[in-house]
């Protein structure tokens, strides 16, 4: 929790030396409960008063980095509502498969190179969980080497996980679990080896104590997983989930300050884990890990967590302009839309997977979609007029003539009025229908 | 030391509705349906149990429709011809209720006749949708609330440009309303208020705050139903209703659901992303905070209502 000035200024000299370069130590603590000077300007300032202040900066729910190729971060997160600010580290989607499983190989190469666009996004998975279930698993480790660069989970027991370990050392893998029996161990390896460390427990209690146990043995970058317990199924899950978040967040309640992991193949059935792995990523999850890989459902949950992780205040916009479609001469139709990304993708892909040339004129509706806009007058007749004189459309067509949104059919009145000798020609509503409006009507 | 839960506690609650009535309340429903009631947020159940679970309607249509997806036709075959076959085999596939959406075609008789033709095939209580243009919809439902007096039917979709007439014959009927509003907070509320200064008690009000499917703007009905109950529960009179959303018509539009072929290789299996696209929209809206979420396919009936039920599960 975040000190304030008053507190902060508390805790130093008020000897108003000033050679920090404030004036006074009060302005000096309010600088810093701002975040802009460091504590280090402050050369009177005592052990215990670092130590408190230091402990006040650090974020309610601990950053944990894994690294290997490319680098997962779970965790910083500061609300439990999107709305109320962001959510800010998209949870790490792994996928797990097993020392004693054929064809590791193949399986990881496949999910490696997957890769999905999403509104001009490229989308790939985060990395791979390899379970040391008998076999060799310092050799199923490599074989997940040998095809992804990508960060692992390793799962397995004190006297499995070395293997693995030594043959991904250098990088920071996060080692899946320690639990009341044997979290000395697990600690000592994770210290060893400078990887995170997954906690698992039967309680909430449970977990605290061992979190505290492992810290003291001197590991940073712990993992929670509440899954154990009444954790199971979605509802003791979603309540365990949310109990630790607002503990972190709200309680400031350091024990229980790390991100979250979720096991959705554990449910058993690949149907049931596809929606086990949706709530995981609506509901605070900081790693995902699947059993399933198919491009359908990494799709899906890819675009989930993107929408979900997408900040609130700032709708992804795309620059109002005049956009070309299939190479559009000047007999081709001026359609108009507004500039919300997926308004504009999904009208976009349409006319493109049609293959009918057009002038798309994307209008600045402050990033919102057409219905939206329209309802908070940011797309009316005035500003689509406006986009159509601006980007000089009449430059580019034959035949002055544009095409509305069906949803806003309302504005044709208005904007004939705006754009006396334009013709308006109310299109359809849905951008699917588009292509079968384009060959017909225009 | 134990740790100390953080728990809520909140002024407000969300009401009750009932839709349907049983012969001894006046209609011919065999059940009704009843949600709403929380005292919490969604599924919070080591603060309160949640009084009404959740449920699942299937959308089905007064006549067949031309433009849904191959996949979905292939599932309900001949069925989607004749609504009161496809109104049994929604039964059948485990709908709570239904939502008969009508089209521009439908004459009032045609309406009429097919709304009957539900409601004698099924014992389900029924959601009647017009078509979507407000003159339209109030020509149609207007005769159709009149034939089903004290069914207690859900009238729909209730929007400003059209709530008026719709909420006049839901009053004069026994009929509730679906209020539906373009994925804004206030403008929930502002048709709530409309629809209540009319008369319409609050009990017969369901709230519709639109979403987006999956991919298509689902992020904005998500935390527009987040701040509607937060705001019910913070005791906002006005934003205390129930809340159903239609997550099957916005993923089956979308084209990952609705096209099999020149989508990308990386779009994967169409079925299997279909159902992907339909269930995971409906599992973030359940989570939340909807009421009713109106599907569909069979598949994500049955996996939607697998999930609210595992979240009904008090730990």
């Amino acid at each position: 929790m975040a000190l304030s000035g008053i507190q902060i200024y508390k805790l130093l000299p008020q000897t108003n030396c000033k050679e920090c370069g404030f004036p006074t130590c009060l302005a000096f603590a309010m600088k810093l409960a701002a975040k802009q000077v460091e504590l280090s300007a402050c050369p009177y300032v005592s052990e215990e008063s670092k130590k408190q202040l230091a402990e006040s900066a650090s974020p309610p729910i601990r950053l944990v980095t894994l690294k290997a190729g490319t680098e997962v971060k779970a965790g910083n997160e500061v609300v439990m509502f999107r709305h109320e600010k962001t959510f800010y580290n998209k949870p790490g989607l792994f996928v797990r498969v097993k020392a004693s499983d054929g064809g590791i190989a193949a399986k990881v190469a496949a999910a490696d190179k997957y890769t999905v666009n999403y509104v001009g996004m490229d989308f790939t998975i985060d990395g791979f969980a390899v379970a040391a279930d008998g076999g060799d698993f310092a050799a199923a480790v490599k074989a997940v080497r040998g095809a992804s660069k990508r960060p692992l989970i390793l799962i397995g027991d004190a006297a499995t996980l070395p293997a693995g370990l030594e043959a991904c050392s250098g990088e920071t893998p996060l080692i899946y679990a320690a639990d009341g029996s044997n979290w000395e161990a697990m600690a000592d390896l994770a210290v060893k080896y400078k990887a995170a460390l997954a906690v698992k427990g039967e309680s909430l209690d449970e977990l605290a104590d061992l979190t505290q146990k492992i810290q003291a043995k001197g590991v940073e970058d712990m993992v929670l997983d509440p899954s154990a317990g009444s954790g199971q199924g979605l509802g003791g899950w979603l309540a365990l989930s949310t109990q630790i978040r607002r503990l972190a967040l709200k309680a400031n309640f350091r024990p229980l300050g790390y991100p979250v992991i979720a096991f959705p193949g554990d449910a058993g059935d690949p149907a049931k884990e596809s929606v086990y792995a949706a709530q995981a990523i609506s509901k605070y999850a900081g790693f995902v890990v699947l059993d399933t890989f198919t491009p359908e459902l990494a799709y899906a949950l890819l675009v989930l967590r993107e929408n979900i992780y997408t900040d609130p205040q700032k709708p992804i916009q795309v620059q109002p302009g005049v956009y070309e479609i299939n190479n559009p001469t000047a007999d081709a139709p001026a359609l108009v839309t507004t500039n919300f990304s997926i308004t504009y993708f999904s009208v976009a892909n349409e006319v493109e997977g049609s293959g009918l040339p057009a002038w798309l004129v994307v209008t600045d509706a402050e990033g919102m979609s057409v219905l939206t806009a329209w309802a908070a007058g940011k797309f009316d007749a005035e500003r689509i007029a406006k986009a159509v004189k601006e980007f000089d459309v009449a430059s580019k067509v034959n035949k002055k003539r544009i095409v509305l949104p069906g949803h806003v059919a309302v504005l044709s009145g208005e904007l004939e009025e705006e754009l006396p000798d334009w013709e308006i020609r109310v299109g359809p509503r849905e951008a699917v229908d588009l292509p079968a409006f384009m060959k017909q009507a225009l | 030391m134990p740790i100390e839960i953080p728990k809520d506690k909140w002024p407000g609650s969300v009401r009750k509705v009932t839709i349907g009535a049983t012969a001894a309340e006046g209609g011919t429903r065999a059940k009704t349906v009843t949600v709403g009631g929380q005292t919490t947020l969604p599924y919070m159940q080591f603060e309160a149990p949640t009084p009404h679970t959740p449920v699942v309607a299937i959308e089905i249509k007064s006549r067949k429709p031309e433009d849904w997806s191959l996949l979905l036709a292939e599932t309900w075959g001949e069925a989607m011809g004749d609504p009161a076959q496809w109104a049994k085999k929604a039964e059948e596939a485990g709908a709570d209720l239904l939502v008969l959406a009508l089209t521009l075609e439908d004459t009032p008789d045609d309406a009429v006749k097919a709304v009957k033709s539900v409601l004698g095939a099924t014992g389900l209580p029924l959601v009647v949708w017009g078509p979507g243009q407000a003159e339209k919809d109030n020509e149609l439902l207007v005769p159709v609330a009149e034939a089903t007096k004290g069914e207690k039917i859900v009238l729909g979709l209730c929007e400003d440009k059209n709530y008026r007439t719709i909420v006049a014959t839901a009053m004069a009927n026994d009929h509730l309303v679906q209020a539906r509003t373009p994925m804004d907070v206030n403008l929930s509320k502002q048709l709530n208020i409309l629809i209540s200064d009319m008369g319409l008690p609050a009990e017969r009000i369901l709230m519709d705050p639109t979403t987006g499917a999956l991919g298509y703007g689902m992020e904005y009905g998500f935390s527009v139903m987040e701040r509607l109950r937060l705001a019910a529960l913070q005791g906002d009179a006005m934003t205390q209703l129930p809340m159903i959303v239609t997550p099957g018509f916005e993923a089956w539009k979308a084209k990952e659901s609705k096209v099999g072929e020149g989508v990308p290789e990386a779009w994967g299996d169409w079925a299997a992303r279909a159902i992907h696209w339909e269930t995971v929209t409906a599992t973030a809206l359940v989570e939340s905070g909807a009421d009713i979420v109106v599907l569909r396919h069979p598949e994500s009936v049955k996996r939607v209502k697998e999930a609210i039920a595992e979240l009904m599960v008090t730990a």
